[in-house]
């Protein structure tokens, strides 16, 4: 009860609102770096698994790199990162695109992948290209379960995304770990709130951007084949 | 006897489970006592003392494991039976431990025991810590002479910058302060002894702070030695200090509170000969000697802390097998 007043308090005293540590530009912050990491990690993962999933090659491999990808904690890397390089944006950024890869890797294969090879036949018999196969067959039938993986990826990247305040940069977690530091918790509460409804609305415009680009004839039942 | 273990395990059910075993022991004895001739000789005894043996507690980190080994070294060479109770937990766990008769005596801090006993005490320097210290502790528990070695947060630069400001002192970088990056843990920006003490005592306001969530550990280290800062707040029993020969600024305004090693024990019941003992290790125990000792125990080919009190007390003449 009284932590929850207190995130209030903190939430709504206007000082937090303003000046250049204030919660719109360490939301902004947040934002900025989710969204670079989510920019690497579409374009890494999304050819790559069109590639694996269309030629079915190194399939295993891929889904055993990305499975043992998603073992490592993103703390460990920052700091391991960090000792390697030094401070800046690359090791948290880094260390969060390894995060984010593989539920974006995994998912675009497997929606490849699951396409019916009946389908694929036909389109290869009306005299598709490989690549137009790619393009016009598997890709848009792909698209809501690749949507999935990066929605899913999204979630997780602006949750963690917090490790960046471990060293010296911003974002969200710099409340996180500034109010661990000096047992403030109403304000740790309060960025833990604003981190969830970022991440929500992030879910949200992500969802609709994934109805935008399922083809008419999916859009039902995006996860049925 | 206790063994030291260099990891311990979980530190709650471990220490109720231990804190047992003087109170069964304490029992045994009542029971003894009540066959002999005279049972009412035997009442006032505590657990602690009665067979003469000093049990020595530490608190969770390897410091002060270390330091409670060279006690209980001490007090073997000094021939008082001694043993080891290590990894008890934060200051609330070993300070009830020394009041219940569970140990006799841990090493502590001076400056953070006296805050801990009296919250609202304004010393700083290791004289006026000292006075008022052994009056604030509660009934039942006494501090010994405090040794010269300290554990206390700073600012410590590399010895480069120490030579392009000519820097020996917190008070040299006032006039430069503005061009210096200052790195720590995120507290130092809020406490009383990090960004407001550094601007109210020395008039210094730093470039930038740049907060770095490892408790002075490496990658505050690195931090400093790679350039991305000018100034670090880490502990001065940190082995790069050595390692990195960096070099630890004074504070001629206090700003951080002494922090000296001193035993705390458990009034009248360390045995005859102990208090000499343990004053002794405490005129001889250096800052310098905690680096060492801290570095013994970790990185690449660590020992346990009672190996390193081992080596330690054999090469400065104590015979403590």
């Amino acid at each position: 009860m009284n932590l929850l007043s207190g995130m209030w308090q903190w939430l709504t005293d206007p000082t937090n609102w303003t000046g250049t540590g204030a919660i719109p530009a360490r939301m902004l912050e947040h934002v900025a770096y989710s969204g670079v990491v989510m920019l690497v990690a579409v374009l890494v993962a999304v050819p790559l698994g069109l590639l694996v999933g269309h030629t079915g090659r190194g399939a295993g491999v891929v889904i055993g790199v990305s499975g043992a990808l998603r073992a490592l904690p993103t703390l460990g890397l920052l700091t391991l990162f960090s000792l390697l390089m030094g401070l800046g944006l690359v090791p948290p950024l880094l260390a969060l695109v390894i995060l984010a890869v593989p539920p974006i890797l995994t998912a675009t294969y497997a929606g490849v992948a699951e396409v019916d090879p009946a389908v694929k036949d036909a389109a290869k018999a009306q005299g598709m290209t490989p690549g137009q196969v790619l393009g016009h067959v598997e890709v848009p039938l792909a698209l809501p379960v690749a949507m999935g993986g990066i929605r899913n990826a999204a979630l997780q990247v602006i949750a963690t995304a917090t490790v960046a305040a471990y060293i010296n940069l911003g974002g969200l977690g710099r409340y996180l770990i500034d109010g661990l530091a000096v047992r403030d918790y109403s304000r740790m509460l309060g960025s833990v709130l604003l981190v969830a409804v970022l991440a929500l609305a992030a879910d949200a415009v992500l969802a609709a951007l994934q109805r935008a680009v399922s083809s008419p004839g999916i859009r039902t039942s995006p996860t049925e084949k | 006897m206790t063994t030291t273990s260099p990891t311990p395990g979980p530190r709650a059910p471990r220490f109720s489970r231990r804190a047992l075993l003087p109170a069964a022991v304490a029992g045994v004895l009542v029971l003894s006592a009540c066959g002999s001739s005279d049972p009412l000789a035997e009442d006032d005894q505590s657990a602690g003392s009665d067979d003469g043996a000093v049990t020595v507690g530490s608190a969770d980190f390897p410091e002060s494991q270390i330091i409670a080994e060279l006690y209980a070294g001490v007090l073997r060479d000094a021939g008082v039976e001694a043993t080891t109770e290590p990894g008890i937990g934060a200051r609330e766990a070993y300070v009830s431990a020394v009041e219940d008769g569970s140990i006799d005596l841990v090493p502590d801090y001076t400056g953070n025991l006296l805050l801990y006993v009296d919250s609202e005490s304004k010393a700083a320097s290791a004289d006026e810590i000292m006075a008022e210290l052994p009056d604030a502790l509660p009934e039942g528990l006494t501090v010994l002479e405090p040794s010269e070695a300290e554990n206390k947060d700073a600012m410590v630069v590399t010895q480069d910058t120490a030579d392009e400001y000519s820097l020996t002192s917190i008070s040299d970088m006032a006039s430069v302060c503005g061009e210096l990056v200052i790195a720590g843990p995120p507290e130092f920006q809020e406490r009383a002894y990090g960004l407001p003490g550094l601007e109210s005592k020395y008039n210094c306001v730093p470039e930038s702070f740049e907060p770095i969530n490892d408790g002075g550990g490496s990658l505050t280290v690195d931090t400093l030695t790679r350039g991305d800062a000018d100034v670090a707040n880490i502990f001065t029993t940190t082995p790069a200090i050595e390692e990195q020969n960096l070099v630890v600024l004074e504070d001629p305004e206090n700003n951080f509170i002494a922090q000296q090693v001193i035993p705390l024990a458990a009034e009248d019941r360390l045995p005859e000969g102990s208090e000499d003992a343990l004053n002794e290790l405490s005129s001889k125990l250096t800052t310098e000697d905690l680096i060492e000792l801290n570095q013994a125990v970790s990185g690449d080919g660590a020992v346990s802390p009672q190996q390193a009190a081992q080596k330690w007390l054999e090469e400065n003449g104590y015979d403590a097998a």
